[in-house]
Order: C-alpha cells, then sequence, then structure tokens
C-alpha cells in the first residue's frame, strides 16, 4: 500500500507552476465534461411531445408488457399469425406493484416504454392526471364498447379517452365447499349466498366456521377483505376535487372493522405473499373476494385438477352490495414511435370478441357491453368450480354494482399504504398506532 | 526530466521567432530545423499529455458514472417534483433535507441499516481472518476447500435470497420448521425487527465472508515463513503466532477489507428488498428492516420524489463517508502505536 503511495510522487513534475497548470487544465477538462453532460442530460426531450411516428422495421416488433394473467399469449400468437406486418411481442411482469415500479421509472427516463402498457385499473387516475403523457385513443370504433364507469375512468376533462379496457372485476365470493361441510355449514351455493348478503352475516358465519374448523380462517387476508370494503366507498381516500382525505367516517369504519376482525378470521397473510399463497394448498382459509379475475389465481395457486377433496365454488353474493374490484387498460405512450400500429392492435384486442375468449380461458370477466349481453357467455360454466354458473354469476354481480368509489391520482399509492397498515395490525402492531403511521405516510405522499 | 522540461522551455520561447520568419522556412537548413522543431515540440507534449493520457480512462469513466451522478443529485436535491408529469418541480432549497432528517421513517432506516451493518461486518471480518487463517496451511485438496469458500460469492444475490427465503419464511420456512420439531417457539423472521436484521446479515455474511477470506489468505500467504519458524523457536503456539505475527502482518489488508466492507454494509439494498415478500417491498410494513438505500428507491421510484430521494442519498453520503473516515482514522492510529 505504502509504495502505491508514493509511487505518484517519483512522477511528478518539479516545476510547480507547470504542474498547477496542467492541473487547472486537468480540471477545467473535467467540468467541462461534467457541464456538457449535464446540460445533455438536462434539456432532456418534453415529456408530452410525440416520438416520431415511424413504420415499423424489418424485424421489429410491437412491444407490449402485461403483468399478472391478462390470458394474452394464444390471442397474440392468433394475431401474428393473421397480420404478418404487425408482429407482437408480449413482456409478462408477474405482479402489478412491480410493474407499476418499472413504469414510473420508465416514465421518469420517458426512454424505454413499450408501445403498449397494461395498466391496473386503480392507477388509472394518475394518468388521466397526466393526459398529455398518453395518447389519445378515441375513435368512433369503440364508441359505446365498454360499461360506461369503465370508460368514464379513463376519460379526461377535455373527453381523450387514454385506455382501453379489458376486464371487469365485479366480486363474488368463492368458498371451498368442502371446508363449509366440514364446519357443518351449509354448502350449497344459494344457501352460501343467502347467509352473507350483509358484512355483519358474512363476519357472523365466519365466527361459526372457526369455532368448528381451528385449523383454517375464515378469509384470506385482511388486506383483500379491506379492498372489497374499500370498493364499495364513494369517496375512500380523496374527495372529488382530489384534495386528500383519509379521516373520513366512511374510511374510519372500514379499518375498524377490518382490524377487529383480523385476529380471530384472518389469516393475517399478506396478499401474494408466499405465505398466502401456500394458504390455498394448505386449507388455510374458507372463503375469498372473487372478482372473474380471481379465478385463475385460485386454480394456479390450489393447483389444476385441484388436490382430493378440495372442492371450491362460487356463491352468487357479495356482503353488502356489489362491488368492482380491478380490471385493466391498456395504454399508449406518447414516447411509442408506432401508435397507429399499437391503436390497431389494441382495438382488436379489446374487442369483445377476444375478450370472450379469454373469459371462456381464463376467466377475466369483459368489461364490453356486447360480451356481457353475449348468450354464450351467460350459459358458460366453470368445472374447477363445482360447475358453477359462472357466467351468469359474475353477470348479476356486475348488475348490483351500486356504488362507482371516486379514485383520485393518489389512489394507488394511499391504497398501498394503506394494506401496509392493515399488515401492520395483522403482525400484531396496536391499531391506533399503525394507523399513526399510516397519516404520517400519507402525508409524505403529498 | 527536469533539464528537459528546460530545454522544452528554452525552444518554446525560440520557437515564436523561428515561425515568423519566413526567410528561414525556404532553405534547406531551416527546414530541417523546423522538423526539429516540430519533433521537440512532440516529445515535449508527448511527456507533459501522456501520462495523463494513461490515466484518463478511470477518470473520464469516473466523471460520467461517479461524479456527475453525485453533482446531479445534489442539484436534484434542491428541487421540488412534479409527480404527475415526473420532471422536475420548483426549486425548494434545503427543504427535503429537512423533509428528510426529520421523517421519522428516515431515521428508523438509519438505525436499520448499522443494525445490519454490525451485525453483518463485524463477524464477517472476524470469521473471513479465521477462515483465512485455517486455509493458510498444507491440506490435503486445497485447492477445493479455497475455492469452496467462494462459491456464495458467484450466486447471484437475487438466488440467495430465494434460497434464504424459504429458510426465513414465517410459517412454513425450514428453520421454523426446525425449531418447532425442537419444541421451541418459532421466530417471527419478518416481523420481528431484529430478527430480520438477523436473517438479512446472514444472507450477508454468507455471501461475503468467502470473498473477504480469499483476500486475507492472500495476504498471509505474502507473511514470510521464517518469522513463523522464529517465533516457533520462542515457544508460541499456533494462536500465539496467529495474534503475534500473521495479524500484524497484514494489517494493510485488515484497513483495505474493513473500509470497503464499511462502504458495502452501508449500502444494503437487494437483501431487504427481496426479503420482503409483502407486495409494497418497503423493508416490512413496518419498515422493520428498511434500509437507507431502499428509503431512497421508496422514495425516488415508489413514491416518485426525486428530490426527496436525492437528499436522502446526500445524507447518506455524508454518513458513509464520516463512518470510513473514522475508520481510515482509527485503524491508522492503531497502526502508529503498534509500530512505535
Amino acid at each position: 500500500m505504502r509504495n502505491i503511495a508514493t509511487g505518484p510522487r517519483r512522477w511528478s513534475v518539479p516545476s510547480g507552476t507547470r504542474s498547477r497548470a496542467v492541473r487547472h487544465l486537468a480540471a477545467g477538462a473535467a467540468a467541462t465534461l461534467v457541464l456538457g453532460v449535464t446540460a445533455a442530460c438536462g434539456s432532456s426531450e418534453d415529456p408530452t411531445a410525440s416520438a416520431d411516428q415511424q413504420e415499423l422495421a424489418e424485424g421489429e416488433v410491437l412491444t407490449i408488457t402485461t403483468f399478472g394473467e391478462f390470458g394474452y399469449d394464444a390471442l397474440i400468437e392468433e394475431w401474428n399469425e393473421d397480420n404478418p406486418e404487425i408482429q407482437v411481442e408480449q413482456t409478462k411482469v408477474s405482479l402489478w406493484d412491480d410493474w407499476k415500479n418499472e413504469l414510473n421509472t420508465l416514465l421518469q427516463a420517458n426512454d424505454g416504454l413499450p408501445d403498449v402498457v397494461a395498466i391496473e385499473g386503480d392507477f388509472m387516475p394518475a394518468l388521466v392526471a397526466a393526459p398529455d403523457r398518453w395518447v389519445d385513443l378515441s375513435q368512433d370504433e369503440v364508441k359505446d364498447r365498454w360499461l360506461d364507469f369503465k370508460v368514464q375512468a379513463a376519460t379526461t376533462a377535455d373527453g381523450e379517452l387514454l385506455g382501453y379496457a379489458t376486464d371487469a372485476g365485479p366480486e363474488a365470493i368463492c368458498y371451498r365447499a368442502d371446508l363449509f361441510e366440514k364446519a357443518g355449514l351449509p354448502s350449497d351455493r344459494a344457501e352460501v349466498a343467502a347467509l352473507m348478503t350483509t358484512w355483519e352475516d358474512y363476519f357472523a358465519l365466519g365466527e361459526r366456521f372457526v369455532e368448528k374448523v381451528p385449523g383454517s380462517k375464515w378469509y384470506d387476508a385482511s388486506g383483500s377483505i379491506a379492498q372489497a370494503m374499500l370498493n364499495q366507498v364513494e369517496h375512500p381516500f380523496e374527495q372529488a376535487d382530489n384534495t386528500v382525505d383519509v379521516e373520513n367516517d366512511e374510511l374510519k369504519q372500514v379499518w375498524d372493522t377490518v382490524t377487529t376482525h383480523s385476529g380471530d378470521l384472518s389469516t393475517k397473510a399478506a396478499q401474494w405473499s408466499d405465505d398466502w399463497t401456500a394458504g390455498f394448498k394448505n386449507d388455510g382459509f374458507a372463503t375469498i373476494p372473487c372478482p372473474g379475475w380471481m379465478r385463475s389465481s385460485i386454480k394456479a395457486n390450489t393447483g389444476d385438477p385441484a388436490p382430493k377433496g378440495v372442492v371450491w365454488d362460487i356463491a352468487d353474493v357479495f356482503p353488502g352490495g356489489g362491488g368492482n374490484w380491478g380490471g385493466s387498460y391498456l395504454a399508449i405512450p406518447k414516447s411509442s414511435p408506432h401508435h397507429a400500429e399499437a391503436l390497431e392492435f389494441i382495438t382488436w384486442i379489446t374487442a369483445p370478441e377476444q375478450q370472450l375468449k379469454i373469459f371462456a380461458s381464463l376467466g377475466n370477466f369483459p368489461s364490453q357491453v356486447e360480451a356481457l349481453e353475449d348468450p354464450e357467455l351467460l350459459k358458460a360454466e366453470d368445472a374447477y368450480f363445482n360447475d358453477a354458473p359462472a357466467g351468469e354469476i359474475f353477470s348479476n354481480r356486475a348488475a348490483a354494482i351500486e356504488v362507482q368509489p371516486y379514485h383520485g391520482p393518489l389512489y394507488s399509492d394511499i391504497l398501498g399504504k394503506f394494506q401496509d397498515a392493515i399488515t401492520r395490525v395483522d403482525q400484531g402492531k396496536a391499531p391506533d398506532e399503525s394507523w399513526a403511521t399510516f397519516l404520517s405516510d400519507v402525508q409524505s405522499l403529498q | 526530466m527536469s533539464t528537459q522540461h528546460r530545454v522544452a522551455g528554452d525552444t518554446a520561447t525560440a520557437e515564436s521567432p523561428a515561425g515568423g520568419a519566413p526567410a528561414l522556412r525556404r532553405t534547406s537548413e531551416g527546414r530541417e530545423r523546423a522538423r526539429l522543431l516540430r519533433r521537440q515540440r512532440r516529445s515535449r507534449w508527448d511527456l507533459k499529455v501522456s501520462p495523463y493520457l494513461y490515466v484518463s480512462p478511470f477518470f473520464v469513466i469516473f466523471a460520467l458514472v461517479g461524479l456527475y451522478p453525485l453533482l446531479y443529485t445534489g442539484y436534484l436535491s434542491l428541487f421540488d417534483w412534479n409527480r404527475a408529469y415526473y420532471v422536475r418541480g420548483e426549486f425548494v432549497g434545503l427543504d427535503n433535507y429537512r423533509f428528510v432528517l426529520t421523517d421519522p421513517v428516515f431515521q428508523k432506516s438509519l438505525v436499520n441499516t448499522f443494525s445490519i451493518f454490525l451485525m453483518s461486518s463485524v463477524p464477517q471480518v472476524v470469521l473471513a481472518v479465521a477462515v483465512a487463517g485455517l486455509l493458510d496451511r498444507r491440506l490435503r485438496g486445497l485447492a477445493f476447500w479455497r475455492m469452496s469458500v467462494l462459491l456464495p460469492f458467484v450466486v447471484a444475490p437475487a438466488a440467495a435470497a430465494l434460497i434464504f427465503g424459504s429458510l426465513f419464511a414465517d410459517q412454513y420456512g425450514v428453520i421454523n420448521g426446525v425449531l418447532k420439531e425442537l419444541g421451541l417457539e418459532p421466530i417471527r423472521w419478518h416481523v420481528d425487527r431484529w430478527w430480520s436484521h438477523f436473517a438479512i446479515a446472514g444472507m450477508v455474511n454468507w455471501r461475503w465472508t468467502g470473498y473477504n477470506a480469499l483476500i486475507f489468505l492472500a495476504a498471509m500467504q505474502a507473511v514470510p515463513r521464517d518469522l513463523y519458524e522464529a517465533a516457533a523457536l520462542d515457544g508460541a503456539g499456533r494462536v500465539r503466532q496467529f495474534l503475534a505475527v500473521t495479524l500484524p502482518m497484514i494489517r494493510p489488508t485488515l484497513v483495505l477489507v474493513i473500509i470497503t466492507s464499511t462502504i458495502g454494509g452501508l449500502q444494503i439494498f437487494t437483501e431487504p428488498r427481496l426479503f420482503d415478500d409483502t407486495p409494497n417491498r418497503e423493508g416490512g410494513p413496518d419498515r422493520q428492516y428498511m434500509t437507507s438505500t431502499l428509503y431512497i428507491y421508496v422514495k425516488g421510484i415508489e413514491d416518485q420524489f426525486y428530490g426527496r430521494a436525492s437528499a436522502a442519498a446526500w445524507v447518506l453520503f455524508i454518513v458513509i463517508i464520516s463512518i470510513a473516515a473514522l475508520n481510515y482514522l482509527i485503524t491508522r492510529y492503531a497502526t502508529r502505536r503498534s509500530t512505535a
């Protein structure tokens, strides 16, 4: 070490002025370099400007990134066969939260975004809050294609449509018929439905259940019940003018209900965590709030075909009225150089015919009016769920939705903090303490 | 070198009249002279500039990927951020620093960082020296033993996090399974703050101990063997030899490893991020194991406050520099005293 330290001294130039001049020169060069780079990066392109539009070059593909399971594999294959000029390549990210972070990074850099971006419904208000980074997708062809509330959530004040809806998430209750029998509860789906029309009934039934089957819990996660209840609140986190208001009575009531029942009825695992996933296989819980798209998660996590003795079923009911959970959108960022091709593709893939195919193969419930009236859909049964008439059930659930909660631009972020707060209580924190942390978390989001 | 410089200096003063008199140029003598001058000038430049050119690649790259981000981060830390458009907002002076320094979450993350750092770097260095001491002797299959301590280092941190994730899972993990078999209470690895630090420090140690051990081993092998012989003649046993000969001889390496593992230990990110299996991945829902680098990530990428994230990055930078300097001073003081 010491040799190295004295090394440079042997090389140093004895003439003091000269070496100082060189040092000034070097410092100047370094400063020029730094300033040059700063200037180059500082004057980054305007994020609201559209990229220069180009035709797809030979071998170039249209890129789309989805999260979770959109059921697009077979459809994209079909599209690629019919459209040799516009080949589409899909990237799948397993969790929305991971994709959201990556998306934020890409939007920040305004570079590297795919041509088509899948957006979770809860995040759509953030796009609407900054509309000029996204391509206006409104065209006559898609007029009246979707349910009103889906279109509204993606439309700006100026009437621009920023996202094409894929699916909707009307919620039913999926339940383990075999565990219900074990607890001596009725397991027929009509009888089950009659027993849980309100949240009070639902929790009361849960108390009865866990008494009889102490090894299992009543529901999959405190977070999913919280989410379900939030979806029945008109202004969960933000008022209509986008001011954040998390100290309203309705939210407080959701919080109190969920944290009171967490001890007895919840698995206490965070949604999508390893322990949560394992709960499907290990008889961890008996019921789960169940939008159409949840069915593929249930199948994947429980195992398909189901392990011996495991019987899943769907009850045509949702406590406290209907509710919509999730349902996504496809959007085109202005940074894409292929707006026309991307628009053509998403117009096709969100068309009712395609969404019906996804409903048949995966269970994601369409948000397209025409698809909802389709006789095939209404007749559809789900063999995995004890041949439940899934089409009819989810159509009824969609019709039962009365409240469309208002989601402001911070909804998705606050929801994340709210879920953290609930997990803290699950882990043993006092609810008041956890709530105080939640309030300061929300404060630091503003 | 000094004479050459003087010569170069002299010709430099003679240069302008030579260049300014066109009559001289026309003669062959003048041409020859000009050629010599050019050559001289070139060799002078060579002498003056070449050394800097040789070392320049490092500094150019450092300026681009080290210095520039550092300065730009400092610049950004003075601005608010427009979350909707992901662009820089207004100049806010030191507001972001005020926010970060008074944020209880940041304070918690600093405590976590130091706790994980102490639980990882300290046992890591001690263990690495011990392992190197064991390997620094004639063993059967020496190459095998030496390579196998390096094996964990080859495994990507993400893969290591997966392995340790299944070891430390709260409900269905291997370690808790064993504890239950032994009739002990299972440990809530992802819930209890200090246990989660222990698990994360375990991941870090598993990965870095072997690497550091090999560095120590290289230093130990440079220790002249006759010192050991002399010590043995004086009746020193193995342990005494290790303490009195090996440790003082590898002190410079010790300093190096302590400083690098301090810097690394204060920047732990991948392990806590992947250890968290809740969707937010913020180092636990109660930030039980959120390190400061994770705080920077959460503020910048998840919450999209680049100004605050930049301010936090600068605070962490200053903390790390101070700790490294403190380490350096302590070890230098210790070295001075022992050689005196």
